[in-house]
């Protein structure tokens, strides 16, 4: 009980976060309408996508001080559910650029970066994939996956202010890669927030499922060392 | 310090111009590109000749820096760990390949000049942020080059795992490359973009410098 606090935060979370989420009053913007309501299902994918990858950067440098084979498997599994909640925050995001833009791809630059994120996180699968030798695989995944990270991360944040961009937050120095905090209205804000802290900890405890798993699984090696 | 770092790179030079048919051989590669280019569009607009040329460079990397780790075999690897240090190693393949790659850069832009006309307004400015883009793009590609290498894939595995990430590099370059084709920029930008480019590169830097260490020890 006292090691699961969290996960009971996550269900209560989006328990509330799905049934105020639909209830809510929301304020009628532009051609948002009811749409806006997507706000709380979204955002936080992204939100949690950059806490998921952050963690398994840790992880991975955390690999290369010291070379133990669970932290490899602690960086796999968080990049792992760092790339599914990216793939759904697209899948959202299109569904919602149907009804707003027009169409659910329009080369808007967020966009893109989230599609060369991916790509970026689906090469670090193929090199995991690539390298038969346990600890090689993990060493050399750990590298790329630093690199990776530090490429990307200035990707989501410069890019953005650079272009003009069709999400909220305009561009130029404005050009916020989320979205501008200030902008939302204050009953919209009691249920943003939760929902960004429940699906971060919904993606967490995905991937310490996938890790204990993974941790039965390669149980002979890891006592080995 | 300096001295293997030099000495490394001398002998990265020296095997290059005992071993031709390597150089030739990519030369020949940027050569027939280009050419197959001339024959399919003759006289492109400048937005396509912007793109194909980067596009092009792109390929000519991956085949230019793929060699300089996939060629050394174990052996050497273990002869090289015993006279000098991971640091001085990448440092002097980083400027190999730079080296490398903007002679590469600079003779297919000659080619460009001479097969596809030239739609450039400012051709010199051009020549600058070529030798800027290349300069990044073999920077980000060693690193891969080195990771490719361990993993003991061929060059197939570093494109895989290089494209995506180069793409922002790409954009900022082909972005900044409109201007020598006359376009005008807000005030400012193009400063702002020069720096980020060259933010990048440093940080590109700094990473390689600091990683590879990791991947050499075996």
């Amino acid at each position: 009980m006292r090691k699961s606090w969290w996960k009971i935060l996550a269900v209560v979370l989006l328990v509330y976060t799905f049934t105020a989420g639909f209830l809510i009053k929301v304020p009628n913007i532009g051609n948002l309408k009811e749409t806006i309501r997507n706000l709380f299902f979204h955002v936080p994918m992204w939100f949690g996508q950059i806490v998921l990858l952050t963690i398994s950067l840790i992880y991975s440098i955390l690999y290369l001080r010291n070379p133990n084979l669970k932290h490899d498997i602690y960086a796999a599994a968080f990049a792992k559910t760092g790339i599914v909640m990216g793939v759904l925050g697209l899948v959202t995001g299109s569904i919602w650029a149907t009804y707003t833009w027009g169409e659910p791809w329009s080369n808007d630059p967020k966009q893109i970066g989230v599609a060369i994120a991916l790509l970026i996180y689906f090469a670090y699968l193929v090199l995991r994939n690539a390298v038969p030798d346990i600890d090689k695989r993990a060493k050399v995944s750990a590298v790329y996956n630093i690199f990776a990270y530090f490429i990307y991360l200035p990707l989501i944040m410069i890019l953005p202010r650079l272009v003009e961009s069709l999400h909220p937050g305009g561009k130029g120095v404005q050009g916020n890669p989320g979205l501008n905090g200030a902008d939302l209205d204050a009953t919209m804000r009691l249920v943003f927030w939760p929902a960004v802290i429940g699906w971060t900890l919904l993606g967490t405890w995905i991937s310490t499922l996938n890790i204990r798993i993974n941790l039965i699984q390669d149980k002979n090696l890891i006592n080995a060392e | 310090m300096l001295k293997t770092v030099f000495a490394l790179l001398k002998k990265d030079l020296l095997l290059e111009l005992r071993q031709q048919h390597s150089f030739y051989g990519i030369l020949l590669y940027v050569a027939s590109t280009i050419f197959v280019l001339y024959l399919s569009l003759n006289n492109p607009e400048a937005d396509v000749w912007n793109a194909l040329f980067w596009i092009i460079q792109l390929f000519v990397c991956v085949n230019a820096v793929a060699k300089s780790f996939l060629q050394e075999s174990r052996g050497r690897m273990l002869y090289f760990y015993s006279i000098a240090g991971a640091r001085e190693f990448i440092i002097a393949k980083l400027i190999y390949n730079i080296i490398l790659m903007l002679l590469m850069s600079l003779m297919s832009l000659g080619l460009f000049f001479l097969l596809l006309k030239n739609p450039l307004t400012n051709p010199f400015q051009f020549v600058g942020i070529v030798c800027m883009g290349s300069i990044s793009l073999s920077l980000v590609f060693t690193l891969l080059a080195a990771i490719a290498a361990k993993a003991q894939q061929n060059a197939a595995l570093m494109a895989i795992l290089g494209f995506p990430l180069i793409v922002p590099q790409l954009l900022l370059i082909i972005r900044l490359s409109k201007v020598a084709f006359g376009e005008m920029f807000r005030d400012g930008a193009l400063l702002n973009l020069t720096l980020l480019i060259i933010g990048f590169d440093i940080m590109v830097l700094v990473l390689s410098i600091i990683l590879f260490p990791f991947l050499w020890k075996d």
